[in-house]
């Protein structure tokens, strides 16, 4: 099946029976199997009159408790961020896809890694993190949606699947036997009192500059406990490698095949894909620093990534960038081209 | 197969109609002179028939295609000289038609010619592991629909179950009942059963009708 089909069938398996969206290349497909789908399984499809209707929509069934999703691509991101920053300011739990294209403006339709800043520095205005999920493969589409959900659920925040156009549109054969966490108990949550308790009160605006100064620092502390906890990545041939690519979703693809490639000419390259983006796997590269002697940061982007890999390598070591933009991916050439070059130089 | 004049190719998007009008084009062409691939796919901009463009171009078969697809305009546009599908009666196409029933509407402006000249299939591509349409009654419903938006019955199936690299003969196998329900409750006889060339050289002389493909593209 196609990865945004992936994702809409993994939500609805998580118990996701609310989903507001508005179409937008490359990721129309989750609309439109959920348009297909809801209605048959008793659940709400709602096409919003925008995104910004959408992530209001989200942050009203949020607050009632249920699971909730919507899903747009960059530009259409960009218009959530206010609902997206108000989710965190309300600290609701939500998941939001975001299939990037090309940027900025309007851009192109053509897949792209350009929102990097966007999703792990927040977007929206205030202090405040999502976590963010880089799949690779159709079936992690799946996967990581169903672990979003969970995250977000047990960190009362936003998780966002960070795909891009073309595992998106990319078919692959995906399993869907997962275990699922069932949604906890939300005490929280504003499902009427039957007048057999105080009201509940979902809100962002705190009129206490004292109080929004703690709930900010408690936010904080529970965004360290995820760092602590939750980060993660998959590494490939890291034991003893030289050249250490980071690569994320389907560069982590292409830079898999350089990878492979450089290993069959010698050259000790290995891969670190993070799998969560925010909170970034320091300690995964903060490990590859045993035996590295170059980092090279394969994206598709001007090279946003590459500023998380220098902070968690603590500049090291040399961290060179390999890219392509506006919707063109890089070759396995060009990226076994620079594990080549930065080889050349780190035997000098 | 016998080809007619017009070989319409429709379904649920994703059921790998592209990857079947490529070959069918191709093998339309060892027979006739005059041979057009048309992509009036309006829905997926990301997956055309133009990338296979300097195939064609090197078979000389015409590709009709909006002059848009493969590019960052994402509008439904159609290709200015689609008519000649039906003005040129000289000319055997293949017509690669957008996905569901939204992408049929496209057809429907050319309908009423295809109807009044009467040399034509159009085909429903299915695929069981496609997760919309996993039994006979899902792919009866897209059938009615994509019927009702192109203004044209359907005049056969064709079976392209598959799980793109991972298919084995064995899936293609288990996808023959399925076909076949499909044949019975709709009326239409089953034309092809596709499978990618690795597949279907294991499955020689166990299928009727085995359309062997040579896949577009490689997984990465």
């Amino acid at each position: 099946m196609k990865g945004n089909e992936a994702i809409a069938e993994a939500a609805i398996i998580a118990g996701c029976r609310h989903y507001f969206g508005y179409p937008i290349t490359p990721q129309t497909e989750i609309a439109a199997y959920m348009a297909k789908r809801m209605p048959k399984i008793g659940g709400t499809f709602l096409q919003a009159e925008s995104e910004i209707a959408a992530i209001n929509m989200v942050y009203g069934v949020a607050s009632a408790g249920k699971r909730v999703m919507t899903s747009s691509s960059s530009p259409g991101i960009s218009l959530k961020s206010e609902g997206i920053s108000y989710l965190a300011g309300a600290d609701l739990p939500s998941l939001v896809v975001n299939c990037q294209r090309g940027g900025p403006g309007l851009g192109g339709i053509q897949p792209s890694q350009s929102d990097y800043f966007q999703a792990t520095r927040g977007g929206g205005h205030g202090d405040y993190h999502m976590i963010v999920l880089a799949p690779a493969s159709v079936q992690e589409m799946a996967q990581l949606t169903i672990r979003g959900f969970e995250l977000a659920d047990e960190y009362r925040m936003t998780s966002m699947i960070l795909a891009d156009g073309t595992i998106g549109q990319m078919m692959e054969p995906v399993s869907f036997d997962f275990e699922i966490q069932e949604a906890p108990e939300k005490p929280w949550a504003t499902t009427g009192t039957k007048m057999q308790r105080e009201h509940n009160i979902v809100n962002s605006l705190y009129l206490s500059p004292e109080v929004l100064e703690q709930k900010n620092i408690e936010r904080y502390e529970k965004y360290a406990a995820i760092c602590e906890k939750e980060a993660l990545a998959e590494e490939y041939m890291l034991d003893d490698a030289e050249i250490v690519i980071a690569a994320f979703g389907i560069a982590a693809r292409v830079a898999k095949n350089a990878v492979n490639a450089a290993r069959a000419e010698g050259i000790k390259a290995g891969l670190i894909r993070p799998i969560t983006l925010w909170p970034f796997p320091e300690k995964t590269f903060k490990k590859a620093l045993g035996t590295a002697k170059q980092f090279i940061s394969v994206e598709l982007s001007m090279g946003q990534m590459i500023e998380d890999v220098k902070l968690a390598t603590e500049c090291r070591v040399p961290v060179s960038l390999c890219y392509r933009v506006g919707g063109m991916i890089p070759s396995p050439e060009q990226v076994f081209a620079a594990i080549k070059e930065a080889a050349g130089k780190a035997g000098e | 197969m016998d080809y007619q004049r017009i070989t319409l190719l429709c379904g649920h998007y994703g059921s790998g109609k592209t990857n079947i009008a490529v070959n069918m084009a191709l093998e339309l062409r060892s027979r006739y002179e005059r041979v057009a691939v048309a992509d009036l796919d309006i829905v997926n901009p990301y997956f055309r028939t133009k990338d296979s463009a300097e195939d064609f171009t090197r078979a000389g078969i015409r590709l009709i295609v909006s002059d848009y697809a493969n590019t960052n305009l994402d509008i439904p546009a159609l290709p200015q000289d689609m008519y000649a599908l039906v003005d040129d009666r000289e000319l055997h196409c293949i017509v690669d038609v957008g996905g569901d029933d939204r992408g049929a509407y496209a057809l429907g402006r050319l309908s009423p010619a295809i109807r009044e000249e009467n040399r034509y299939d159009m085909l429903l591509v299915v695929n069981r592991f496609r997760p919309l349409t996993p039994d006979a009654d899902s792919v009866l419903e897209v059938m009615r629909e994509i019927e009702t938006a192109a203004s044209l019955p359907f005049t056969g199936i064709v079976n392209n179950s598959n799980l793109g690299p991972e298919t084995t003969p064995e899936d293609v196998l288990s996808s023959l009942p399925f076909a076949r329900e499909i044949s019975e409750k709709s009326g239409l006889p089953v034309v092809l059963t596709c499978a990618e060339e690795r597949v279907a050289e294991a499955l020689k002389g166990k299928i009727d009708n085995l359309f062997p493909m040579h896949l577009q593209k490689k997984p990465v």
